[in-house]
Formats: structure tokens, C-alpha cells, sequence
């Protein structure tokens, strides 16, 4: 990507029918830094963060992620982003090693690559040996790290992570946060209800009413 | 090949292969179109006290019972992708959007035809004289295969954004699959007749059902994309 910044916002707006959901938020991030979004519920903190993925239309403003323009060339980021939401977006009857290998092959890597990227992640969060149980028999923290693995699985350039923290034990989130962290040339876009945690490794915080 | 149309054919591969491998390991729709097959055939046996059909009534009684059995699949095709986040995972993916129509189509073209292997021989056994028609019956069985795939990946595609989704799809799928069934029985009459198959007007039907699918293909791939939108 060229020199610009990362993210761009400028009176971003975005409303559910009446009810407005975000309300101008400005904002810009430097590539390879990491923004903090801080707020309590329903402040449109996962709003924001499926308007950079290019899931969500905004309402109004300008909106420049990775130097593509919203909604106008949503195109130009597929592939580029990892993103964690809420749900996992795995399917439940397959197995983590099925999972990750068909994320893989819609970001158009090599099975042979993937293969190896796929068991090496596995291994770094710990499911190596239930990489071919199915995910319905996980536990949500257990869904959550095959997740985690699925977000970076094609070195993305924007991670953007809604509460990864989700459902993760002590240990797991240790093991998860070095996955999802800091990384030459990932920007990342954190949105969390733990503020110290958050602002401990943020570049920058939004603050979001 | 280029890499983009390598990348899309094998994401094509990589959601066919998912749908199948999700199908065999759950079996959440095939069994299911297979029994109401049977028991339509056992329903219409009773409801018309005949032991064997032809001509018109028979080919009515096969396309209409394959038909509401394909809505049973219609009706779950994405029901992973809006349950599980199938549709975020290849909005945030580099391909086509169209390679999940392709597969999609693909995956219900393959679960009716299985369903045939089943219900179609039933249906011989139940109605018919003889097994001389199911040689012939097979191109337009398949055609009508891909148009129901087609235009059903597509109703099924808007019915899933919709909260009425369980009525909306045979609500807006049934009359738009009436020239299909109107062809698909058109060039199975003659082949179920009471004397042995016969070929009237059998070439027109099966070019009348392949006009449907190219036409329904066409539009699912020219529209596709705008569903998948916000």
C-alpha cells in the first residue's frame, strides 16, 4: 500500500432506520499502528468495525480503508483484511483443519501452503490434536482460538477484532494475543470492553459515546 | 490459466466440496427429500386408486412430487452460511461472488440427482408397465435438474435475507418453475405412454428446458453479486 494513512474517516455516519448507530466519527490511523475503540454497549463500536471490513454500508461520510474508498471499492479489500467478530464464522461440522484449509483457499493460497500455515497456527494455539474433531464439539473459547487462526491464516494487512478476548481462559488469551498482535506492516483495529488491556498496546484509542 | 480463474475455479471446488462433506457427514437433506419422494408416490397411489399411470398424469405425478422434494433442499441450502457466517467468510474473501452461486447450483444439481437415483425407479415400480422410459427420462430429468437448481439457489439466496424465509422461498420459486414443469412433464408424456416410449415433440420440449436454465443461469450470475450485498 502507498504512504497514506491506513484508515481514513471523516463524518462517518451510519443509521439502523431512525436510530443512528454512529454519529461523525473522525479518525485517522498510520499503517502498522494499532487504534483501541472504547465505548459501552450500543455505541456502535462493531458497527464501525463491519463498516472497515466492507460488510456494512456506511450512512454518510467518507470512509478510506487501505486506500480504497467505501462502499464505492469495497472490492479492493477483499482478501487484505482478518477479521474477528462476534460469531466465529466456522462451520460447525467441520473440523478446524477443514475450516481454515477452505478460508484458505478462497484467499487463493496453495494447498500445500496452507497445509503448512494450517498446522503450524493449530499448533501455536494449542488444537493441534483435535484438528480433525468437528468445531460443534468445541467450547466457544476453543472456537474462538481456531478463529484467531482463521483471522490471520492469510497475513492480512488490517486485523480488525471485535472482543478477542471472547471466552478465552488466561492461558488462551496469552497464546491468542501473540497471534493477533503487533506484526511488520499489520495494522490493527481492537474494539474491547477490558480499556486497560486495550490502551496497553494501542498506538491510538477512540472513544466511541 | 490465469491466476484469478484458477483462484475462483478452486474456491469453486473448495464450497462444492464443503457442501457435499457437510451432506454426508449430516445427512440433513438428502433422507429427507428421498421419504417425501416415497410417501408422495404412496399418497398419490392411494388418492388415485390406480396401480399404473401413463401419458400425462404419470409425467404430472413424477416432475410435481420431484419438484416439492428439491424445496425441501431449496429451503436449507444456505442455512449455514446465514447461521455460521458463511456469507462474511466469502464477502471478506478475493473471489467472484458468483463461485458460491456456481457452487451452490452445483451441490443442489447433484443432491436432486441422487434423489433420483432413488425416487425415479420407486416411481417405476409403484406406476409404471415396464422401465423402458427411464433410459430416455434421463436428459430431461437432468435439465430440468439445472433449471430447479438455478433459479432455486437464486429465490433461496433472497429468501435467507428475509424473515419469512420458509414461506418466501415456495412462495416465489413455484411460479417461476411453471414453465419448467410445464416442458419438463411436455417431454416426459410421450415417453411414459401406455404403449412404450415415443418421441413427439421431444427434441422442442428438451430445447424449450434448455433455454430455462441458460436464461435462469444468466440471471443468477448477472444478480448474484447484489444479493450478497448490505
Amino acid at each position: 500500500m502507498g504512504d497514506g494513512p491506513a484508515i481514513r474517516l471523516e463524518g462517518l455516519t451510519r443509521d439502523f432506520g431512525d436510530r443512528p448507530a454512529l454519529a461523525g466519527v473522525d479518525l485517522e490511523l498510520g499503517s502498522g499502528k494499532t487504534l483501541a475503540v472504547l465505548g459501552p454497549n450500543g455505541s456502535g463500536k462493531t458497527t464501525l468495525l463491519r463498516i472497515l471490513a466492507g460488510l456494512l454500508r456506511p450512512t454518510g461520510g467518507e470512509a478510506v480503508v487501505l486506500g480504497a474508498g467505501l462502499p464505492g471499492e469495497t472490492w479492493k479489500l477483499r482478501g487484505r483484511i482478518g477479521f474477528l467478530g462476534h460469531e466465529p464464522l466456522l462451520y460447525r461440522d467441520l473440523s478446524p483443519d477443514e475450516n481454515l484449509m477452505l478460508a484458505a483457499r478462497l484467499h487463493g493460497l496453495g494447498r500445500e501452503r496452507a497445509a503448512g500455515r494450517i498446522a503450524e497456527l493449530l499448533e501455536r494455539v494449542g488444537l493441534s490434536h483435535r484438528s480433525r474433531d468437528r468445531v460443534a464439539e468445541f467450547s466457544a473459547g476453543m472456537a474462538q482460538r481456531v478463529a484467531a487462526c482463521r483471522a490471520v491464516l492469510h497475513d492480512p494487512e488490517l486485523l480488525l477484532l471485535d472482543e478477542p478476548d471472547s471466552h478465552l481462559d488466561p492461558t488462551a488469551r496469552e497464546v491468542v494475543g501473540e497471534l493477533l498482535g503487533p506484526a511488520p506492516g499489520r495494522t490493527r483495529v481492537i474494539v474491547s470492553h477490558q480499556r486497560e488491556r486495550a490502551l496497553a498496546g494501542a498506538d491510538a484509542a477512540l472513544e466511541l459515546a | 490459466m490465469r491466476t484469478g480463474m484458477r483462484t475462483s475455479v478452486d474456491a469453486y471446488l473448495a464450497l462444492l466440496g464443503k457442501d457435499l462433506r457437510v451432506e454426508l457427514r449430516t445427512l440433513r437433506s438428502l433422507p429427507a427429500m428421498a421419504l417425501f419422494a416415497i410417501t408422495t408416490f404412496v399418497i398419490f397411489r392411494f388418492a388415485l386408486d390406480r396401480t399404473d399411470l401413463e401419458g400425462g398424469l404419470a409425467a404430472g405425478v413424477l416432475v410435481t412430487t420431484l419438484l416439492f422434494a428439491a424445496i425441501l433442499a431449496i429451503n436449507r441450502l444456505f442455512v449455514a452460511e446465514r447461521d455460521e457466517g458463511g456469507f462474511e467468510l466469502i464477502r471478506l474473501s478475493p473471489i467472484d461472488r458468483t463461485v458460491l452461486f456456481a457452487s451452490k447450483a452445483s451441490a443442489l444439481f447433484i443432491y436432486l440427482c441422487a434423489l433420483e437415483l432413488v425416487a425415479v425407479p420407486v416411481f417405476a415400480l409403484f406406476f409404471l408397465d415396464s422401465g423402458a422410459a427411464m433410459g430416455p427420462l434421463i436428459p430431461v430429468l437432468a435439465l430440468a435438474n439445472v433449471g430447479i437448481a438455478v433459479t432455486g439457489t437464486l429465490i433461496s439466496t433472497i429468501a435467507t435475507m428475509s424473515t419469512a424465509r420458509d414461506l418466501l422461498a415456495p412462495l416465489i420459486l413455484l411460479p417461476l418453475l411453471v414453465p419448467l414443469v410445464i416442458a419438463a412433464s411436455g417431454a416426459s408424456e410421450p415417453l411414459l405412454r401406455a404403449g412404450g416410449p415415443e418421441y413427439e415433440d421431444f427434441g422442442r420440449w428438451l430445447g424449450v428446458l434448455g433455454l430455462y436454465d441458460s436464461v435462469f443461469a444468466l440471471v443468477g450470475y448477472a444478480v448474484f453479486d447484489f444479493l450478497l450485498e448490505d
